[in-house]
């Protein structure tokens, strides 16, 4: 395989190793505080600005535009137990590398994934948006709440939690590194769990 | 111009009216929606298969202290499955002897005892009584065994599965299964140790009779169409190192794998077959999961020959494994069909790791096997079961067809030397055959038509 093959995330995951694992874990512990908080109302609203397209791409299906936003070498996490577990020794709803979250799209193109055919319909709601510091300048943290409310064969249902974004500013760009969706029910079975969160 | 079907007579009830007669509704090549449909027909489901059968409750992993206590379902049955103070497993009914109150609203945990919210009630996790608050308000004598704990009267494991039915006259449990123990256990020995622990569940619930979940179960017909994305996914960067289940994509059935019926409404869909038998042979037809080259290239470096036996223990084992009514190994997966109602069911996938059991492998390259095998296990419910039970719910959306009264079973009924029957009783045929469910069915009516002697126990 060569150099460029292992070093393209697309194609290859070289970068989820235990390392990884335990940086993200440390990422996503504690890290709400008090003291961290980010009270700059221009750098808040640049967050959330940045969350709130998330939520609107996704409604739009404009799966390749919503990836853009997220690092090369990301994570997309959804625990299966309400205070996030070691996902090295607990399934989770959903873990995925860039590769991963790739697949998805592209299993969501095929015109045979029958569980988003037709597609849902959604709306996102995005709230309660808290930026906070972390050990690192280039990096922060945002907690959001989100209610989606999802149309799909009979019902309108609704997903609802919240969700921690690792973003890291990269130049004048802005990279979700990690993100982490923590559904109220993520311990109880859902239905047709088929849909970017 | 076409001919008009005539619609046949509505099935006879039986039984006063409560009843239908079963051999009319489930015949040979095909069965009538009703069986996913009635609420009636459910309703004697829930004892007369769930109760009267051996129906799968817990792993002993999720419980492996004393006072360790999980809540499940029986059926419809809330049950406390705990591990008293004295070690035995027990099958407790969540309910409080006095008003029916269910004595415990968390999923797991650890209590010598459970205290009714309701009225103070206190249980000792062996099911008895303790005390009841101001008991000098009663007349009555509190050490009666009726005010004691119901619980399951039958509780057995094989290899670390608990079962449990409410049947004096069931067979044990491992006569019961008979030979599908033999799978069981191939499933378990591959694992160092033949263990395995519980770590958590993908859980779904789809609006859907259960029994179309274990319907599919064995159903090596649906793949090519059911998970057409998952397999067009699972081969985008594959070339000519087809993944996955894409073995069955072309004459699946001139293929080695094939499903085997053993009795007792279980059956086993053997795949393995069609995997080569060397050390990374599994590994080889895994799609593509987070952290795959990685841990690879590590396994490589550091145990050289070895790493690709270690490889296979994260891969998932091509086999489906099915006890009925609501138990099936399938992959890495223990799943779990619980029913809700007629037309709603959850499907849980409980995720296992492995132990070292024998201490050979060390602790970094078991966390390292585990955390691989956590992202193979996401795989299959995240890209493939999300479609079978879209499908599922469609079914049961065309049932909701009153006139068109019958779904079919009959592939590969008739055809001359295609299902052999052995000398263990056993019938094996082409791995898209749907013998498996005529045989599961026959099981079905067996268990709907008999009359049994439920019972529960109380400690004395």
């Amino acid at each position: 395989m060569s150099i460029q093959a292992q070093s393209d995330p697309s194609k290859s995951s070289y970068y989820v190793s235990d390392a990884l694992y335990r940086e993200l874990i440390a990422n996503f512990s504690d890290w709400q505080r008090d003291d961290r908080v980010v009270t700059d109302v221009a750098e808040r609203d640049r967050f959330r600005m940045l969350i709130e397209r998330e939520a609107r791409l996704l409604d739009q299906l404009r799966y390749e535009d919503w990836i853009a936003l997220y690092a090369p070498e990301c994570i997309y996490w959804v625990p299966s137990t309400p205070n996030a577990g070691d996902p090295r020794r607990e399934i989770a709803v959903m873990f995925d590398d860039r590769r991963r979250l790739e697949d998805r799209i592209y299993r969501l193109r095929t015109g045979f994934a029958w569980s988003q055919a037709p597609a849902s319909r959604t709306v996102r709601l995005i709230s309660n948006v808290e930026v906070f510091a972390t050990d690192r300048d280039a990096v922060r943290m945002v907690r959001s709440n989100f209610l989606i409310s999802e149309f799909w064969g009979d019902e309108t249902r609704i997903l609802t939690g919240w969700a921690g974004h690792r973003v890291m500013q990269n130049g004048d760009r802005c990279e979700i590194q990690a993100k982490q969706v923590n559904l109220i029910d993520c311990d109880q079975c859902i239905r047709n769990p088929s849909i970017f969160l | 111009m076409t001919r008009l079907e005539r619609i046949g007579a509505a099935p006879r009830r039986i039984d006063g009216g409560a009843l239908y007669d079963w051999d009319e509704l489930v015949q040979e090549e095909r069965a009538h929606r009703l069986i996913y449909t009635d609420p009636a027909i459910f309703t004697h489901e829930m004892t007369h298969v769930f109760g009267a059968t051996w129906t799968y409750l817990a792993h002993e992993s999720e419980i492996p202290n004393d006072n360790d206590f999980i809540t499940r379902r029986m059926g419809l049955r809330p049950l406390i499955i705990v591990r008293d103070s004295n070690g035995q497993i027990r099958a407790l009914y969540n309910r409080c002897t006095h008003r029916g109150t269910t004595l415990c609203r968390w999923d797991k945990g650890n209590a010598k005892s459970f205290q009714c919210p309701y009225h103070g009630w206190n249980f000792l996790n062996t099911g008895k009584l303790r005390g009841v608050p101001w008991p000098d308000g009663y007349a009555c004598d509190f050490r009666e065994a009726k005010y004691n704990i119901a619980q399951v009267p039958r509780v057995e494991s094989y290899r670390g599965f608990i079962f449990g039915t409410l049947n004096p006259d069931a067979l044990p449990l491992v006569e019961h299964l008979g030979p599908i123990t033999k799978p069981i256990d191939e499933w378990l020995d591959r694992n160092p140790g033949g263990k395995v622990v519980v770590c958590e569940a993908n859980r779904i619930k789809y609006k859907g009779n259960w029994k179309l979940a274990y319907d599919n179960s064995c159903d090596g017909y649906h793949v090519v169409y059911s998970h057409r994305s998952l397999l067009e996914t699972e081969n985008r960067f594959a070339g000519d190192n087809a993944k996955g289940m894409s073995y069955y994509r072309n004459s699946p059935d001139s293929l080695p794998m094939y499903m085997r019926y053993t009795g007792h409404g279980n059956h086993f869909k053997d795949k393995r077959p069609n995997v080569e038998k060397r050390s990374g042979g599994l590994w080889a037809m895994e799609s593509a999961h987070p952290g795959m080259e990685h841990y690879e290239e590590k396994f490589k470096q550091r145990h050289g020959e070895r790493a690709f036996d270690l490889l296979d223990l994260a891969g998932s084992e091509p086999v489906n494994i099915n006890v009925f009514p609501n138990f099936s190994l399938l992959g890495n997966h223990i799943q779990v069909f619980e029913p809700i109602s007629v037309g709603e069911t959850n499907a849980i996938w409980y995720g296992t790791m492995i132990v070292d059991a024998n201490g050979d492998i060390g602790e970094e390259a078991v966390n390292d096997i585990n955390a691989l095998r956590m992202r193979t296990q996401e795989g299959f419910p995240n890209f493939g079961e999300v479609d079978d039970v879209a499908n599922f719910e469609q079914i049961q959306r065309g049932l909701d067809a009153l006139e068109d009264e019958w779904v079919y079973m009959h592939r590969g009924l008739g055809i001359p030397d295609r299902i052999k029957t052995h000398e263990d009783g056993s019938i094996t045929a082409p791995a898209t055959d749907e013998a498996f469910m005529r045989e599961h069915f026959k099981e079905w009516k067996r268990l709907m038509k008999a009359r049994p002697n439920l019972a529960i126990q109380r400690e004395p």
